[in-house]
């Protein structure tokens, strides 16, 4: 029963890698760790490269991929969400953007074909290191008395809602975000995987048993691959995105 | 039919209940994220037609709508793979 595609690989089979060296030790090293190396060094790569170099007037090459992406940050990102003063908040910004984007465009790079961010443990280191900059600024900017105070109390809300408004608060600003943040890149990477690994296994089924029909997942894959390249892109943009609405929360208060 | 169904073992049965528990799960949790970003992308462009000079930040706060409602059907999604079988 090669047509129905009931040979669907367990789940498991699709994101666990056996690792390949220093096995054993803690720096064992599989798939998904190999992808996050190469994202870090594409990453520094990039703006090390750039940087190096003495920069042109007209930017070209290295340094236009560069300039263009600090500049996409700069513009959609911190000024639309912070403002002036969430320039400090650049660099970081920039390369967590970067850092997901080349450990989620691995998805769809042939050969490769695994997107890093589907096992839930960078995201989540993510989302934790993002949840402790949001705290500490809000800390910094506020006290931790009126940071308490502005985010479990918002302003403007009725005194006998606050009954309803301070649990729900307490648990979406401090539990739930974080796992919110982790889930949406993680959630969106390993359904994209699975989209893509079910267009593939069931063209390649239909070539065993009855080629013509191969052709209409085929064009499903070649689709929703492209579709991919999209979705990755906009998560490394909403996972930043997120992370800067959350400083400036913090940074600016509700009046 | 029914000679199959009382062949099949009580843990089979347990089986597919679960799949299609896990499937209907995934279905329903889609429905109102659904509706939720259709009404948020819908309104954007609504706006952005109207006042094509701040699409820049329509589109931004399109984003982080769209993303907010989403999460929802991610976490019916995350169910879903919990409880396939």
């Amino acid at each position: 029963m090669n047509v129905l595609a009931l040979e669907f690989p367990p789940v498991n089979h699709l994101f666990d890698w056996p690792s390949i060296a220093f096995e054993g030790t803690p720096f064992a090293l599989n798939k998904v760790g190999l992808t996050y190396l190469f994202a870090m060094v594409a990453t520094m790569a990039i703006f090390s490269l750039a940087g190096a170099r003495r920069g042109r007037l007209v930017p070209a090459g290295v340094q236009h991929v560069a300039e263009s992406g600090i500049n996409f940050v700069e513009e959609s990102v911190v000024m639309q969400t912070i403002g002036p003063d969430g320039k400090k908040f650049m660099p970081f910004l920039t390369t967590m953007f970067f850092f997901i984007l080349f450990s989620n465009i691995t998805e769809v790079i042939p050969g490769w074909q695994f997107p890093a961010n589907s096992r839930m443990a960078m995201p989540i280191t993510l989302a934790l290191l993002v949840w402790v900059i949001y705290n500490f600024q809000g800390v910094k900017h506020q006290g931790a008395f009126g940071y308490l105070k502005n985010s479990l109390f918002p302003p403007g809300v009725p005194v006998f809602l606050y009954i309803i408004v301070t649990p729900i608060e307490l648990v979406s600003t401090f539990v739930v975000r974080p796992f919110s943040l982790a889930i949406r890149l993680w959630a969106n990477m390993v359904a994209g995987h699975l989209l893509l690994v079910t267009f593939a296994v069931l063209s390649a089924a239909l070539w065993d048993s009855f080629a013509p029909a191969a052709a209409l997942p085929f064009v499903m894959l070649i689709l929703m691959t492209g579709f991919e390249i999209l979705v990755s892109f906009l998560q490394a943009f909403i996972f930043t995105i997120l992370t800067a609405v959350y400083i400036g929360g913090s940074m600016h208060p509700e009046h | 039919m029914l000679n199959v169904l009382a062949q099949t073992g009580a843990g089979e049965m347990l089986e597919g209940l679960k799949a299609i528990g896990a499937g209907l799960g995934y279905g329903l949790a889609a429905i109102g994220p659904g509706i939720g970003i259709g009404t948020v992308v819908g309104n954007a462009i609504s706006s952005m037609a109207r006042q094509p000079e701040s699409a820049g930040m329509v589109r931004t706060t399109m984003f982080l709508g769209i993303a907010f409602t989403e999460a929802l059907a991610l976490i019916g999604f995350v169910v879903f793979i919990l409880l396939l079988p």
